[in-house]
């Protein structure tokens, strides 16, 4: 697109930005001057430049627009919530066309007949002798904006002179363009508006310079060449690591010296070019007057919105990352937390609600907290609703504490709201918002107190870029773990190595001041094959990283706990993008490169306990061709001869019995099994071969795990468990046979299970005897 | 179809492989590396080329080779893909090769399966065969595994 076109869409949206606020600051102060002046300002320079880049559409809209606004600075109308609704719609409208030209260039195809009579009719509102015909207008004007504007474009990047030029030129513009425009417009609208500024010219001018002097100083860079710079200085930051630990070994005190310095510069050059990407929260914020303003006049509420710590800053991309999830806790906060006026007055509460967003730093953190004076969540409504989705159990919920129910909110599939409306309570609600910012090493938390409102409170981190983390180790290979989600080490030793560490069902635990830990082995996370761990040479030691995700601790048991440091996060090839356990890489001081582990993904790994159910979904999985993944088989017989393999996994028991104990129960072979009726699967018949013909008395059957129900395979020979790095050939028919795959240098058919008891038909029994349903 | 016709060679257990000469950001001696857990099998690790993180991927494993044996290390082939950037492990760097464009004949159909999707043909040359080498083969194929 041309440049010129794309710095008048910077400009002008981020006009558009202010001016939503300023309509609803306006529509709070009706007798501000000033700000219908920049309101003004702001429509007249959209319009301008439009009419001078030809888009003829944007130029017809606004200027019914400058002309309901010239009548306000005039004080020939009054402002009313009409006036200021169409003016938002306006501003609206604007930005739609705004949004086609960005994509396409052209200004879409849609016209504003309505706007553009409602604004015309509101502004013929005023007495009618001075029904100024609009059209007078644009001619002159045009000329003079175009004039004005045409400076500053071509040097589109640098704010610099260009805005100190427009600057300077703008008041002797008024005053020249002033006289011009009068004798062709009407009488009265026409030389007013120009006339307005002149009353108080030093003013204007002294706020201009000071603004000016503002504007003056910054430059507008590219975000692209910020996010290199950023990233050179990582380099830069690393470089200096290395050199400060050879000049360690040094004794030269000249070179000492100038490491010396290149430390302190290297610092504080980072923490500039930080600087550079930090913005203030209120640019996000910016937005929210608007929504608050729109959502209270569609429900009929009253709210007031305050903004507490807007120039607190945060990296770009962080903000960015939290755009949408704040959007979202603001709406939730005034659709949902504040009720209508009339229940606050019975409530004796003030018929107006607040809605609070408040920004500031806390160790090197920032946090972010929105809170509400409306109804709070009801405990016992949000235990009910977790309830009748099965999102918790009953036993479960009788242990909650307020603070654990009220944290049930971000959990899938919530929504309290009774009623959806069109503006929250769509079910996807706050489970998006917590993945969204612990996706960028935050945490939130709820707070609320039923009748009286409620807090929601995030921890973010200032940036992504260069974070402190703790570097582990874990079979010699070296671990970064972001320090956002750590909360404290622990180092058993001795006794206290063997003794505190305890197992359930062979998931290891740790008493942690009386609550269990659970932990989770990080080798075992990486897929390390299991080493014998030397014991009784040396004392045992077992060093724990206490984490927190998704809301729960564990303790991460890791062979070393080495040091904190701030490192540079680069990402990850695509190709290893898929390895949840990892977010990413940096380099270390030595050069090596470590991966940086993602705390959520390790718990997700670890938090699997039902791999037979995993592995035999990856089975199933149907798309991939082919694929090599470690998988634990197990090989036998079916048919004469006919190797076959399923997932060990989903295998409950292998049993050798006399075929006598083969009965029959309706037209299904049976067996009676550890006190249970347990049907029986000829797999010969289900693959549709021969059945084995043996000759000894005894069955061999697999016990499979069926839909909660066990089913007994009888197959002929079990050869062997399998366990390497297999090519799975797949088919693509649905039958029970999904893959051949190669054990032994023979070609081996995987069976889906599932599919061949599914086609079988036999009856399941349930525990309690009761047929299940297959 | 090979517009490019300089090739930078390299050897894998025996054979003459080529890749465009364009593609090629650089060649390297052994580095060390550090292996990734649950990756690919295909990945041997992550290399640190001056600050910029390079993915090592085996060309033998990749090719359903037979691991590299002795002593000797392996060399990096620098490639810039299309978003990230790689390293294939070879056994042994060769010449940059000017190909003749009338030397070039499509892959044999008798070619083991995998090592038939990753050559785009094969370049008669004087003493050998050079076998092009399907750079975006080589990681598209990972990616879906």
């Amino acid at each position: 697109m041309d440049d010129i076109v794309t710095e008048f869409l910077v400009e002008s949206l981020e006009g558009l930005d202010q001016l939503d606020n300023d309509f609803v600051a306006l529509e709070q102060n009706p007798g501000d001057k000033d700000l219908i002046a920049n309101i003004f300002r702001c429509i007249h320079t959209i319009k301008g430049t439009c009419g001078f880049l030809a888009f003829s559409k944007l130029e017809a809209v606004t200027h019914v627009g400058e002309s309901l606004l010239s009548h306000l600075r005039d004080g020939d109308l009054q402002i009313t919530p009409e006036i200021i609704s169409a003016l938002l719609t306006l501003v609206d409208a604007v930005r739609e066309i705004m949004a086609c030209i960005e994509a396409d260039g052209n200004e879409g195809s849609k016209d504003y007949p309505e706007l553009i009579a409602e604004l015309e009719r509101l502004g013929a509102g005023v007495g009618a002798p001075e029904e100024a015909p609009p059209e007078p207008e644009p001619e002159p004007e045009p000329v003079v904006e175009a004039a004005a504007d045409e400076a500053p474009l071509p040097q589109a990047m640098i704010d610099f002179k260009p805005v100190k030029a427009k600057r300077r030129t703008k008041p002797e513009e008024v005053a020249a363009s002033a006289p011009e425009p009068t004798p062709p417009a009407a009488p009265a609208p026409a030389p007013a508006p120009k006339a307005a500024p002149k009353p108080e010219p030093t003013k204007r001018a002294s706020q201009k310079e000071s603004s000016g002097a503002v504007a003056d100083a910054s430059i507008r860079v590219d975000v692209g060449l910020l996010d290199n710079l950023m990233t050179l200085v990582g380099e830069l930051v690393l470089a200096r690591n290395q050199v400060l630990q050879h000049t360690t070994q040094n004794s030269d005190a000249a070179l000492n010296a100038t490491a010396q310095r290149l430390n302190h510069i290297t610092s504080e050059l980072q923490d500039s070019v930080m600087k550079t990407r930090m913005q203030p929260i209120g640019n996000v914020w910016s937005k929210f007057p608007r929504i608050i303003r729109d959502l209270a006049a569609t429900c009929g509420k009253k709210i007031k919105l305050e903004l507490e710590g807007q120039e607190t800053e945060l990296d770009k991309t962080i903000l960015e990352a939290i755009k949408d999830p704040l959007t979202h806790i603001i709406r939730n906060a005034a659709d949902h937390g504040i009720e209508s006026p009339e229940e606050r007055v019975s409530a004796g509460k003030p018929a107006e609600g607040t809605v609070v967003c408040r920004a500031y730093h806390e160790g090197g953190q920032v946090n972010i907290e929105i809170s509400d004076d409306g109804g709070g969540i009801d405990p016992q409504r949000v235990l009910r609703k977790a309830l009748d989705k099965g999102l918790i159990g009953p036993e479960e919920a009788v242990r909650l504490g307020t603070r654990e129910i009220l944290s049930l909110i971000f959990l899938p599939g919530f929504s309290t709201a009774e009623k959806v409306t069109n503006i929250s309570g769509r079910g996807v609600g706050m489970d998006v918002v917590r993945s969204n910012i612990e996706r960028i090493g935050g945490a939130v938390d709820i707070n609320s107190s039923y009748g009286q409102g409620s807090a929601l409170k995030i921890k973010i981190p200032l940036t992504l870029a260069i974070i402190p983390a703790l570097t582990v180790t874990c079979r010699e290979q070296r671990y970064a773990l972001p320090q956002v989600s750590l909360l404290e080490l622990v180092r058993l030793e001795g006794e206290t190595a063997v003794r505190g560490i305890e197992r359930i069902q062979g998931v290891p635990v740790h008493r942690l001041r009386g609550n269990l830990l659970p932990l989770i082995y990080l080798d075992e996370v990486l897929d390390h094959p299991p080493v014998e761990r030397p014991e009784s040479d040396d004392e045992p030691i077992v060093n724990i990283v206490v984490l927190q995700a998704d809301g729960q601790s564990f303790g991460l048991v890791v062979d070393e706990i080495n040091d904190t440091e701030e490192i540079v996060v680069k990402p990850l090839a695509s190709l290893l993008n898929d390895i949840v356990t990892f977010s990413g890489a940096t380099i270390m001081g030595d050069g090596s490169v470590a991966l940086i582990l993602d705390v959520l993904g390790i718990a997700q790994v670890a938090g699997l306990h039902e791999r037979g159910d995993r592995q035999a979904r990856e089975l199933e999985s149907e798309n991939d061709a082919s694929s090599g993944r470690q998988e634990t088989l197990l090989l036998f017989t079916a048919g004469e001869d006919h190797r076959v393999a399923i997932p060990l996994s989903t295998v409950s028991r292998l049993e050798e019995l006399p075929a006598s104990r083969i009965e029959s129960s309706g037209r299904t072979s049976v067996l009676q099994y550890r006190g249970r009726i347990l049907p029986l699967v000829y797999l010969a018949d289900a693959l549709g071969l021969q059945r084995p013909s043996r000759d000894d008395d005894v069955v061999e059957v697999i016990v499979y795990r069926h839909n909660g129900a066990q089913v007994g395979l009888v197959v002929q020979e079990i050869l062997d468990i399998v366990d390497d790095d297999l090519v799975i050939h797949r088919f693509e028919s649905s039958g029970a046979v999904v893959g051949s795959v190669v054990i032994d240098e023979r070609v081996t058919d995987v069976v889906d299970v599932a599919a061949a008891v599914t086609a079988s038909n036999v009856p399941l029994y349930r525990h309690d005897g009761q047929e299940a349903p297959a | 179809m090979n517009h490019d016709r300089q090739y930078c060679t390299f050897f894998v257990d025996g054979l003459h492989f080529g890749v465009p000469v364009l593609g090629v950001q650089e060649v390297l001696r052994y580095q060390p590396m550090t292996p990734v857990p649950r990756a690919p099998s295909i990945v041997r690790g992550l290399i640190n080329l001056r600050g910029q993180i390079v993915t090592a991927i085996d060309l033998r494993m990749r090719l359903d080779m037979a691991p590299r044996k002795g002593e000797r290390p392996p060399m990096n082939v620098v490639l810039r893909m299309q978003q990230d950037t790689v390293s294939l492990l070879v056994d042994e760097i060769g010449d940059v090769i000017d190909a003749r464009e009338d030397t070039f004949e499509p892959t044999p159909r008798t070619l083991h399966p995998t090592t038939r999707e990753l050559i785009n043909g094969v370049y008669k040359l004087e003493k050998s065969l050079l076998l092009v080498l399907d750079t975006e083969n080589v990681l598209a194929d990972i990616v879906a595994a």
